[in-house]
């Protein structure tokens, strides 16, 4: 059981160079739109042609340009499920699930998995619906019904739920994780909204200008992201350019301030990185990581508080985002304006 | 009156709008999966028929069906028999002159059919053959539809080109409109307005049963997919 990708493929905008492994589970791929990660998910599909490269999925060779193997999309057993469901518009709901029970020859076993699976994805009652009769989440209902009706030893999942209000987002994505936990499919989950990453994969890849940036346990991704891209996708919202000063401490250029890490440094650290949750007020500016702030602007969202703040003692005009919730920001003291970053919540980044 | 025009005229546009029908489609479908530069020339080639004035498509059709063209002298060999100034030359010059219609209608659809479709059908494991017949082609029926109207319309309607290959040879070639201009050249008005009127019935009756099937293949594409595609029979969708 696994998954093994090493492509490069020159596009438009960048060079996709890509390379992973995965052994089971359900891997994510998380970055923003246009990063390539949809453009991976074609080529191990076999519906775009990588320049040069291997793909191989339980041992079976899908794509090797030296070896000029290139199996058509048909031969692959990659299931690949849409945004837009790509449900066949002529055909009916059950019709549409038939097409991936095609390779089953016989009539009274077709009828028995096809009812297996109008159960198992809620679809009772909508059998002879067309898709434009469907609403979204019952269109997307039905294409996994039909990508999982033709046993692919790999799902490919391309942002599925994008397009849909985010209560039925909700929910289809609890009941498309206990399907997949079910029945043990190897997955490929392609998003670039990081709660849905969090919630639904257990390794991630972040991937970013077509290429993987890091990888690993989801704990590992989002608690001590490494990279510039890896902190950006994970929800950082604080990052400075920054330059390590002799007797350790870092230097935030963009904030005017300097810093201590609790977490080694990489060699190569060229960014720092704060949590904007992680900040904390504090009454005196003597301890480590303290500094006087001045309150450029104050935003209300719907969680909390978010306050750009910035170094006052500081020429540099970054500011810095400092967000809480409303019960901490009423209890908050201006007139002494002292914060404090926890060592442990600056994260040093490589480019 | 002599009812032979009109029923080699049927003959002729029939047969030709199947063959157009078929080549048509299989042109648009191959083209539009072909690399830019490929594409833009064949297009133009494939189009020429409908910009050069039909007597030039005669000629050049003359010079290939001739007796001395390579078509010709093939033909010849093969079924000891000429083409030029039979009824089988009809069928050629509509067909010709009728493709680029069936042709650049079909492209336009295929060109806005959602590819999504043709990749997640090919992930299921089905068959090209049977995405092509069961997929493609039924969500594009309404600009099919269109094309067959159009490539129909125009194959009836043909005179330059037909009158150069099969000539005017009443009882054998004579086409509907090869008889009104026939009618008109030797001062016969009364029979003239007798085959236009019969030409605009046919016309009529054929735009009006194909124009309902696509409005309503169009009707329930425009529900079933999200992109509504237009229902006017338009020949290109570039312009």
């Amino acid at each position: 059981m696994s998954l093994y990708v090493d492509i490069r493929k020159s596009l438009r905008d960048f060079e996709l160079n890509i390379r992973f492994q995965s052994n089971g589970g359900i891997l994510a791929l998380l970055g923003a739109s246009g990063c390539g990660k949809s453009m991976t998910l074609k080529c191990i599909a076999g519906i775009e042609k990588p320049d040069e490269g291997v793909i191989a999925l339980d041992g079976v060779t899908l794509f090797d340009s030296e070896r000029k193997i290139n199996l058509p999309p048909q031969k692959r057993k990659t299931g690949y499920l849409f945004q837009s469901a790509a449900l066949f518009p002529n055909m009916t709901a059950a019709q549409n699930v038939l097409c991936g029970l095609h390779r089953i020859k016989s009539a009274s076993e077709k009828r028995r998995r096809l009812s297996e699976l109008v159960s198992m994805f809620r679809l009772e009652g909508l059998e002879n619906r067309y898709p434009h009769e469907l609403s979204g989440g019952q269109q997307q209902r039905a294409a996994l019904a039909r990508t999982l009706a033709s046993e692919p030893e790999l799902i490919m999942l391309d942002e599925p739920f994008s397009a849909l209000d985010s209560h039925l987002k909700w929910q289809l994505e609890q009941e498309l994780c206990a399907v997949l936990k079910k029945l043990k499919k190897k997955a490929i989950y392609v998003s670039h909204d990081r709660h849905e990453v969090y919630r639904l994969c257990d390794k991630i890849a972040i991937v970013s200008g077509g290429s993987i940036d890091s990888m690993g346990s989801r704990e590992l991704i989002f608690g001590s992201p490494r990279t510039y891209a890896s902190c950006i996708l994970t929800g950082c919202k604080n990052i400075s350019r920054a330059e390590i000063n002799p007797e350790g401490s870092i230097a935030a250029l963009n904030w005017g301030m300097s810093l201590y890490s609790a977490k080694p440094s990489g060699k190569n650290a060229a960014f720092v990185g704060i949590d904007a949750k992680k900040i904390k007020a504090c009454g005196t500016p003597d301890s480590l990581n303290s500094f006087e702030y001045e309150v450029i602007e104050k935003i209300d969202d719907i969680s909390g508080v978010i306050l750009l703040i910035k170094n006052k003692n500081a020429s540099s005009s970054g500011t810095i985002r400092w967000e809480m919730g409303r019960e901490k920001f009423e209890k908050l003291d201006l007139s002494r304006p002292f914060a404090f970053i926890p060592p442990e919540s600056v994260m040093l980044l490589s480019e | 009156m002599d009812l032979s025009p009109l029923w080699i005229s049927l003959k002729a546009t029939m047969i030709s709008t199947v063959i157009t029908f078929f080549a048509g489609i299989a042109a648009a479908y191959y083209i539009v999966k072909l690399k830019k530069f490929w594409r833009g020339v064949l297009d133009t080639i494939l189009t020429l028929p409908m910009l050069l004035p039909p007597t030039v498509v005669g000629y050049f059709l003359l010079l290939l069906f001739g007796i001395n063209g390579p078509a010709g002298k093939a033909f010849l060999k093969l079924f000891s028999a000429k083409i030029v100034f039979t009824w089988y030359a009809a069928i050629i010059s509509s067909a010709v002159v009728s493709f680029p219609l069936m042709y650049r209608t079909a492209r336009g659809v295929f060109e806005q059919f959602d590819k999504t479709l043709e990749y997640s059908a090919k992930t299921l494991g089905l068959s090209n053959a049977f995405i092509f017949w069961r997929i493609t082609l039924p969500n594009c029926s309404y600009g099919i539809i269109a094309g067959t109207v159009l490539a129909f319309a125009r194959g009836l309607g043909e005179f330059g080109a037909t009158i150069m290959l099969a000539g005017n040879i009443p009882g054998k070639t004579q086409t509907i409109s090869v008889a009104v201009y026939s009618a008109i050249a030797s001062g016969n008005d009364a029979l003239a307005y007798r085959w236009v009127l019969v030409n605009l019935l046919i016309s009529l009756a054929a735009m009006l049963t194909m124009n309902i099937a696509s409005v309503k293949a169009a009707s329930t594409m425009r529900k079933r997919l999200p992109a509504g595609p237009s229902a006017t029979p338009c020949a290109d969708t570039e312009g």
